[in-house]
């Protein structure tokens, strides 16, 4: 019989597992993938101090406590469907039922889409997919690619492309409408990727990152662009440029593009098409709460976030008895801070079965939380932290009525 | 050149790994143990993985994480099936799938 069962291997769940393991909990973990490790599997990134993150190794280290510790960990099982019961939870799989007293769901987040005409020929994929191809099955995704997108996900994946072999041509922004919303407006766009210039190799922009700090600074910046753009490793980034249609019969062919004024609207007489042989769109996370929902648990919505979050509280108790939730589906943050808030949830189920003899070490990890959070290399959202709070502050309230 | 990712700069070298035959559309294909369907098909050159069953348009995966369902094929029968997700085995049948018929569909390519 065991205690818990996660849904999600990835950083926030495995962390969990390997928490309320260690306070003796019985604890099973299921996920879709072939694999453990959720996301992290493709992630790769060199940190300002020039250590590299590597994803598999972070994974493969995780998963190996946690078999060590006794926690089951089957994949490729995706579940559909929760029920609560006099027990706990009926869990519908496919591979069959589970019941089990307590639940966490840390099944991460999921690619938010950014419809551009063309956009379902063979070639076009999100963003994350050419990572997990390039890092994961290691395969390149096509010889030279278009970027639609410009954001921390896609500058960082569009680097790890460039370091398996693929060209990128270009990476530019999505057309300006109401789904894409700011990430078609040159300023916006500047101004989000100004949070992530530490990333970048170049001195210049390095500096640019420091001296732009001003608002009237970044306006004048946009309007004074370059249309050409600027680089991060030699991949060209252009604010100015935005794709129209996606192009090709029976695979992508090219990109139709224009330049833009500051606001993202196309400048007439600038429109070409320029050849490509794959397009990532990047689109942004949301957090992949449906499992939530369908549990019964009432949601909070917070751009900051990422969207619609479950409400929860800082011990990642949701309001529904034996639901608790961790990692990108209470709102998008890095690897990291999905292990230090698995770690806090794995915890908390731990003290609810009864087995925390001691709560020093939730409070610590609660703590910890948000420390890692401070010294995050990758931040997905200036505001994380009053979003953060706000979903606090709804939870309290929810709890108290 | 190989779509392959034999070496690389940061990951390292995969070193050997078990050749795989499988078929695709009835053409046989190769993989390596451990390769997803869609990655084996598309290290081939292949990027559509099926047809959209109303429009009969050509699609190939999306999101490779299993979000989407774009890449659905058929597998040893088995409708729905998500390449990006499914590890090749050995002997495979993998189907892209058809246009299906809309008969209650006005205008549809039945007519
Ligand atoms: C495509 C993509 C790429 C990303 N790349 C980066 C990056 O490069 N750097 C970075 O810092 N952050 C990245 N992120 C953010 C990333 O989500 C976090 O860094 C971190 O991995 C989140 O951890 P998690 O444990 O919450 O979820 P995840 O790592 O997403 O793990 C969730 C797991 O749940 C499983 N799952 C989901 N639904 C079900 C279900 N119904 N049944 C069974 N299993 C299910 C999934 O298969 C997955 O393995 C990325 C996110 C996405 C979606
Ligand atoms: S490509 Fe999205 S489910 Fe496979």
């Amino acid at each position: 019989m065991i205690d818990l069962l996660i849904i999600g291997a990835g950083p926030a769940g495995l962390s969990a597992a390997i928490a309320s393991a260690r306070q003796g909990l019985a604890v099973r973990v299921v996920d879709e993938f072939y694999r453990p490790g959720g996301r992290l599997l493709g992630q790769l990134h060199q940190e300002p101090d020039g250590v590299w993150w590597n994803g598999l190794d972070e994974a493969a280290r995780l998963t190996e406590e946690a078999r060590h510790l006794g926690v089951e960990i089957i994949c490729g099982v995706s579940v559909f469907h929760l029920t609560q019961s006099r027990n706990g939870w009926v869990v519908s799989t496919t591979q069959g039922e589970m019941t089990v007293p307590l639940l966490l769901i840390a099944t991460g987040a999921s690619e938010a889409a950014v419809p551009v005409p063309g956009w379902t020929l063979p070639g076009v994929m999100s963003i994350g997919a050419a990572q997990v191809m390039t890092n994961v099955q290691r395969v390149r995704v096509g010889q030279r690619g278009v970027v639609v997108g410009i954001n921390i996900l896609s500058v960082a994946i569009s680097r790890e492309l460039q370091l398996a072999g693929v060209t990128l041509d270009r990476m530019i922004l999505p057309p300006s409408t109401t789904v894409s919303g700011t990430a078609g407006q040159p300023k916006a766009v500047m101004q989000s990727l100004l949070r992530v210039a530490h990333l970048a190799p170049s001195l210049m922009i390095r500096l640019g990152s420091k001296l732009m700090g001003s608002s009237w600074m970044q306006k004048l910046a946009v309007s004074l662009y370059p249309s050409s753009g600027f680089s991060m490793w030699d991949i060209p980034i252009q604010l100015r440029t935005a794709a129209l249609e996606i192009v090709g019969t029976f695979q992508v062919e090219g990109v139709r593009i224009a330049q833009v004024a500051a606001d993202g609207s196309p400048i007439a007489g600038t429109e070409q098409v320029i050849p490509a042989d794959f397009v990532c769109i990047a689109g942004g996370l949301s957090p992949l709460a449906e499992l939530a929902a369908i549990a019964g648990c009432p949601f909070a919505y917070v751009p900051s976030l990422g969207g619609h979050v479950p409400l929860h509280n800082e011990s990642m108790r949701t309001p529904v008895p034996g639901l608790y939730v961790a990692g990108n589906i209470t709102g998008i943050e890095s690897a990291k801070v999905a292990m230090a808030q698995g770690t806090v949830a794995g915890l908390s189920i731990a003290k609810a079965r009864g087995k925390l003899t001691n709560e020093q070490p939730l409070s610590d990890a609660i703590q910890q939380v948000k420390i890692v959070r401070q010294n995050a290399t990758i931040q997905f959202d200036p505001d994380i932290v009053a979003g953060r709070a706000l979903v606090g502050q709804m939870t309290a309230e929810w709890i108290a009525h | 050149m190989s779509q392959r990712i034999d070496h690389h700069p940061v990951l390292g070298s995969l070193g050997d790994r078990k050749q795989l035959s499988f078929y695709y559309n009835g053409t046989v294909y190769t993989a390596y143990e451990g390769e997803t369907i869609a990655g084996a098909l598309l290290a081939a050159g292949v990027r559509t993985l099926r047809v959209h069953e109303e429009k009969g348009t050509p699609r190939g995966i999306y999101c490779n994480i299993g979000h989407c369902y774009e890449c659905r094929v058929h597998v040893d029968g088995v409708p729905t099936v998500r390449a990006c997700m499914t590890l090749v085995q050995e002997g495979m049948q993998v189907n892209a799938g058809s246009l299906l018929p809309t008969p209650l569909k006005k205008g549809g390519h039945g007519a």
